[in-house]
């Protein structure tokens, strides 16, 4: 074949291919937008539903499933942060970031990102069964902790390590400790980052269905403590989508559509906090 | 010893336990999965395990054939589809598109790796679902052994799932193969362009040869997601117990969705539980090599995801 035919041809098959898949991400979100803007009423975001979804109860709203879904993810992020936080700060070189250690953790970070959430679903039912915790949100917060953690840990790595080692070494000069170098310069030199990984987490967190099947459960009522079953939002999806009945699908659809806004506003806040606090970097 | 460096070192003792709990993890969930599933391996041999097709747990037959198989099918045709656009697609934004269109389209594919899978699962089922019944309809009457239905189909199938996955994926694998094509270095480039060769020449013959086990690597990470993937495949898929799929247009029942399906009813059968945790730690198993073997070879190209 004639070169310049050649390339004239990949170059279209490649165009042809981003078309294709920016077209279809992008049909992705028309369609949610379509189905869940319609049902989008007040009602439907301040009321929790009635009546029992499997019993074709059609009123009510998605309340219930907003609720649920805000614990879980706040809950979780709030104890992933606990246990993310201080695991990245100690592979950094000044801790154990030189040694073999450092580079297995790493590793084993980057395994746990790609095991699926019900693997970690089937573990958590497992030991929750073992200390007889039943399905609740204390089940799911847990599991979804985990969940987020070497996506938040491995995320924080990436930025801590870009902090310059001179910058350290002025603060220890000065006769400061490595918790104090630490705390005052490496983690508010890196804040923009550990903010983007926080809410990476966050949005992980707060999408999952699959481990949260196996440890939270749904119900229509909301969850008066932490070991009270709760509905969430991606449930509340997958349930109500295949009901009968139209109205209870409808939920379905503004459920989606909540969990879409929430996931994007949290990319567009994690990209202008980065570009905001970005001016306050030394590099 | 003053109250400053006390608290240096208790710190320095905290961290680096919670590190070494998040480096060993992994191995906890191993263990408490192999642990639980130890009954069912000491109870049936895994020939019969592997290769039994029958999956009657009241009856105490645990065969995960078909579910394996389906799983295989479904992550399979997925790759069909994603492998060569997703891999196309970061070679255009890599090397041919602006800058304008790349800064637009980068921080849109990544936007949309966060979209929640039951999100996706929805539009399979609003969309895909559908438009596959209408495929299926028309490529029944050609007579195609593996395009054919084997009954009337619905659209919830093996088809539907693998669509749904391959847009699922598109994202990761276009993110990592796009940084592992900007980190060849443009000597590579420049020293092809200068013997005259084209621009696809050199990205055939010399750009893509040196990020090769790169672009792989990517490419197993999005196995890996579609291999372990639940719930959009669970909702498009179909579903159907002691059955092996004859055509794309027939139902499938991957391993996760055994999982989620039966973990409700599973302590009131013996052995039940056992089986299901198995499924968990086979899918584990699989995907902790998948992902163990694109890490390292991420790390040996010294990527930005090393």
């Amino acid at each position: 074949m004639d070169r310049l035919l050649e390339e004239k041809f990949f170059k279209l098959l490649m165009l042809l291919s981003l078309a294709i898949v920016v077209g279809s991400l992008f049909m992705v979100v028309t369609v949610i937008v379509w189905k869940g803007a319609p049902v989008m009423t007040i009602s439907m975001l301040t009321q929790t539903s009635k009546g029992g979804y499997y019993l074709g109860g059609t009123e009510g709203g998605i309340l219930n499933a907003i609720v649920g879904s805000l614990y879980l993810g706040f809950g979780s992020m709030f104890l992933a942060l606990m246990i993310s936080l201080p695991a990245a700060l100690a592979l950094q070189k000044d801790y154990i970031g030189r040694t073999k250690a450092a580079y297995y953790i790493r590793l084993s970070l980057d395994i746990l990102w790609g095991i699926p959430s019900i693997v970690y679903g089937a573990f958590g039912f497992i030991v929750m069964l073992y200390f007889g915790v039943k399905a609740s949100l204390l089940g799911g917060i847990i599991v979804l902790t985990l969940l987020q953690m070497p996506i938040m840990i491995r995320a924080m790595d990436e930025v801590i390590r870009l902090v310059p080692q001179e910058l350290k070494e002025a603060s220890y000069t000065l006769g400061a400790t490595k918790l104090e170098t630490t705390a005052a310069v490496v983690v508010r030199q890196a804040l923009p980052g550990i903010l983007t990984a926080v809410l990476l987490g966050f949005g992980r967190g707060i999408g999952d269905a699959a481990s949260i099947l196996l440890t939270v459960n749904y119900t229509d009522n909301l969850p008066g403590s932490l070991l009270d079953s709760a509905a969430s939002l991606p449930l509340a999806v997958f349930f109500l989508l295949s009901m009968p009945s139209p109205e209870v699908q409808q939920r379905a659809y503004a459920s989606a559509l909540v969990l879409l806004i929430i996931v994007l506003a949290l990319s567009i806040t994690s990209r202008y906090l980065s570009r905001r606090f970005m001016k306050n970097i030394i590099r | 010893m003053n109250i400053r460096k006390l608290k240096d070192i208790i710190a320095g003792r905290l961290i680096l336990a919670s590190a070494i709990f998040s480096g060993l993890l992994v191995f906890i969930i191993a263990a408490v999965l192999y642990s639980r599933s130890i009954s069912i391996l000491s109870a049936k041999s895994l020939s019969e395990l592997f290769l039994g097709i029958t999956w009657l747990p009241s009856q105490g037959e645990f065969g995960f054939y078909q579910f394996i198989l389906g799983t295989i099918y479904v992550t399979a045709l997925a790759m069909v589809f994603a492998i060569p656009l997703g891999t196309l697609s970061a070679i255009y934004l890599a090397e041919y598109a602006h800058e304008s269109m790349r800064s637009k389209i980068l921080p849109l594919i990544d936007m949309l790796a966060g979209i929640p899978p039951v999100v996706y699962g929805m539009f399979g089922v609003l969309i895909i679902v559908p438009l596959v019944a209408d495929i299926a309809r028309v490529s029944g009457k050609l007579g195609i052994p593996g395009l054919t239905a084997g009954s009337y189909s619905t659209g919830f199938s093996l088809l539907a799932g693998s669509v749904v996955l391959a847009i699922m994926i598109f994202p990761i694998i276009i993110s990592i193969s796009y940084e592992v094509l900007r980190s060849v270095p443009s000597e590579v480039r420049e020293a092809s362009l200068s013997l005259g060769a084209t621009r696809w020449q050199t990205i055939k013959h010399a750009v893509i040869r040196t990020a090769l086990p790169g672009l792989a690597a990517a490419v197993i990470l999005g196995f890996s997601r579609a291999f372990g993937e639940t719930i959009a495949v669970l909702m498009v898929a179909g579903i159907a117990l002691n059955n092996i799929p004859s055509s794309v247009f027939d139902a499938v029942y991957p391993l996760p969705a055994l999982i989620a399906l039966n973990y409700g009813e599973m302590m009131s059968i013996p052995l039940y539980d056992s089986a299901l945790l198995l499924a968990a730690l086979i899918l584990m198993a699989i995907i902790l090599i998948f992902t163990l073997t694109a890490r390292l070879i991420l790390i040996r190209m010294g990527g930005a995801h090393g």
